[in-house]
């Protein structure tokens, strides 16, 4: 990007006389003028408004409280999104369902950054037999396609794991079998990034130098050329968590994800297109919270990788 | 370069290996295939053990995908349940070409049920990729030439929209709109389910008429991520020295994009469609549960959730073949229309 106008020239001349600034204000700076990526972190927190604050006017016996005789009913005064199959109250359940779709996605994000980050760590610094075994077995993951993986997994944990009490609610077991298995299907990207990293990173002089003073292997994994590469694996991990939202929809669209009564997103559209004519608010309501949710990801994950490389310090203006 | 392709054929049998005794593994764990088999009545206990016995399940894992992996004609089974094995076994073992029967729909063999199901797939997912390529070349072009005009805002605007949809809201919307809403504004409307309609018999253009919305849905998202791509590389191509010497040799912008940028630019897209065959098989899964059309995505849902495992095996494995094969093909292309790289 060139200098077009004599404002812009005057306005560089500034910042170059200016205090330097720090890598986080440059970072900050970057990402804030990235205008989509603004729009969709206020976005997110709209939504994480929405979802958890939600709480005070929905208690979760709304949520799951059914009413055979209302069934399918259209938006109304008393259930302003209209109700399900069996009479359950949808805005409600958006509520409480997006609760679970954005912890799912959350958590299935760090599941997969640690395996990324620790497979990829060890073949890229290990090297020889153990990158190669590391790599063959990455590869034969990647080379199924996750979806098929991820409908094969949720068939073998299914079912497997009891309901679990958090917070004075009881949330049904298959959350954690998807946060877990999202987790495990996901990592192979991550993991190549971060071998390529520490493959380039061990040869450089710093970790020379740290092993010449006797640092252990762990030490310089972890606190050395691990937060050299962390910029890729902040960005790769903030697009993951949109994947995983949408994978998490996925499986529950297919019926094999989280059970019910527990709510999500993904599970609420469930069997939703047998209705496709007499009941479209089924799944406009939660299809749509899962579509601005996962492009408002995608906007902050682009702004973050803009404001992340290291090479565009040169070019910001 | 023909060294080349034995290694990685070499490479891809290993990793084959593995791919097949990890989803092995999983399969053999994910239920009951037995519970199903009597029909409505639950099965009783002599012939659940009989069946195990006449199936192998009764064997360790490791028996069992050797048996599955070569099958089982050079042992002998023991049907009685007398400790003597008497009965010579029939399956032949993948590496044969034996995917075994179906535990679901008894005596029908994996391969004439996958074959069953297999052109319904195609038939969605070749003309899906055709357009899916061609919009995606003419629309990045088109917003890269016009870098910053509000057609190329609009548009990737769009894009971005389009590539963070997932595939049902797609559908679904699709279906509502061109479906449902044209019915009641009373326009010709297309039909949202199935691949025909019973009434009128699996005509040519009954099947073109219910594909519209499948492939409409499809296009839409991947269409949408590759322009994108199309759209970055044409910027990064038409920014290059040699686009501009040829500028500069006064040569026509039409020959210009056409002979100097869209060669370069459109060689990554190789790649890209290579690598993404898989995930469009895993869109069809999504896609043809929606519309109810019967191709191998539905067969894999309907046979996953009553645990058959040699159908499920079936279709894994021929998908991994089908993604190790189209990367070392990927490859091959891309060295083939480009002299620059060259493997050896």
């Amino acid at each position: 990007m060139g200098i077009q106008t004599d404002a812009e020239f005057f306005q560089l001349q500034e910042e170059i006389q200016a205090e330097p600034l720090t890598p986080g204000q440059i970072i900050r700076m970057r990402f804030l003028r990235h205008k989509m990526a603004v729009f969709g972190a206020i976005m997110l927190i709209v939504l994480l408004f929405y979802s958890f604050g939600g709480v005070i006017f929905f208690s979760e016996e709304q949520a799951n409280f059914t009413d055979t005789k209302l069934r399918l009913s259209p938006p109304s005064r008393e259930h302003p999104f209209g109700t399900d199959t069996i009479g359950r109250d949808i805005l409600a359940r958006t509520i409480y369902g997006g609760q679970i779709s954005l912890i799912i996605g959350l958590s299935a994000v760090i599941v997969e950054v640690i395996v990324g980050v620790l497979i990829g760590a060890i073949a890229g610094y290990y090297g020889g037999w153990i990158d190669g075994l590391l790599m063959r077995f990455t590869e034969a993951m990647f080379n199924i396609p996750q979806l098929f993986l991820l409908l094969v997994m949720a068939k073998f944990f299914g079912g497997k794991i009891p309901p679990i009490d958090m917070f004075g609610r009881s949330f049904s077991g298959s959350v954690i079998v998807i946060i877990v298995i999202i987790g495990i299907t996901s990592w192979m990207y991550l993991a190549r990034i971060v071998r390529a990293n520490f493959l380039s990173l061990k040869e450089r002089e710093f970790v020379l130098a740290a092993h010449t003073t006797g640092t252990s292997n762990l030490s310089i994994i972890f606190n050395h050329i691990l937060p050299n590469s962390i910029a890729p694996i902040i960005v790769s991990g903030t697009l993951s968590v949109a994947n995983a939202i949408i994978s998490e929809a996925y499986i529950s669209f297919l019926g094999l994800g989280v059970q019910p009564p527990t709510a999500t997103w993904g599970n609420m559209l469930e069997g939703a297109y047998n209705y496709i004519e007499t009941a479209p608010w089924l799944w406009i309501f939660p299809g749509s919270l899962i579509v601005l949710t996962v492009l408002s990801i995608n906007f902050v994950g682009d702004g973050m990788r803009d404001a992340l490389d290291p090479h565009a310090i040169v070019e910001a203006k | 370069m023909s060294r080349y392709i034995i290694r990685r054929i070499l490479q891809a049998i290993p990793l084959l290996f593995i791919i097949s005794i990890l989803l092995f593994v999983l399969m053999m764990n994910t239920g009951d295939p037995l519970a199903t088999m009597g029909g409505r009545k639950p099965t009783r206990p002599e012939d659940r053990a009989r069946l195990e016995r006449q199936l192998g399940l009764d064997k360790p894992i490791y028996m069992q995908y050797i048996f599955w992996l070569i099958g089982n004609d050079w042992s002998k089974i023991d049907m009685d349940g007398d400790g003597i094995a008497e009965t010579p076994g029939t399956r032949k073992g993948v590496l044969r070409g034996d995917f075994g029967d179906s535990l679901v729909s008894r005596g029908k063999a994996v391969v004439d049920i996958i074959m069953d199901r297999l052109p319904n797939t195609l038939i969605l997912m070749i003309p899906a990729e055709i357009i899916v390529i061609i919009a995606s070349l003419l629309v990045g072009i088109y917003s890269a030439l016009r870098q910053y005009t509000a057609i190329d805002h609009i548009v990737t605007g769009l894009s971005f929209i389009g590539y963070s949809m997932p595939i049902f809201f797609v559908a679904l919307l699709s279906m509502y709109i061109f479906g449902v809403n044209f019915k009641q504004w009373g326009l010709p409307y297309l039909p949202t389910v199935g691949m025909f309609d019973p009434k009128v018999g699996k005509t040519v253009g009954q099947v073109i008429l219910h594909m519209i919305l499948p492939i409409f849905s499809m296009t839409v998202i991947t269409a949408a991520g590759y322009s994108r791509f199309v759209r970055s590389q044409m910027l990064e191509v038409i920014s290059e020295d040699y686009i501009r010497t040829a500028r500069s040799k006064g040569l026509p912008k039409r020959m210009i994009i056409s002979r100097h940028a869209l060669k370069n630019a459109a060689l990554p897209l190789v790649t890209i469609v290579g690598l993404d065959i898989p995930m469009l098989l895993a869109g069809a899964v999504v896609t043809e549960s929606i519309f109810a059309w019967p191709g191998m995505g539905r067969l894999f849902i309907d046979h996953l959730s009553r645990s058959d495992t040699p159908v499920i095996m079936g279709i894994l494995m021929m998908i991994s073949v089908v993604v190790v094969f189209s990367q070392l093909v990927t490859d091959i292309i891309y060295a083939w229309l480009d002299p620059r790289i060259r493997y050896t």
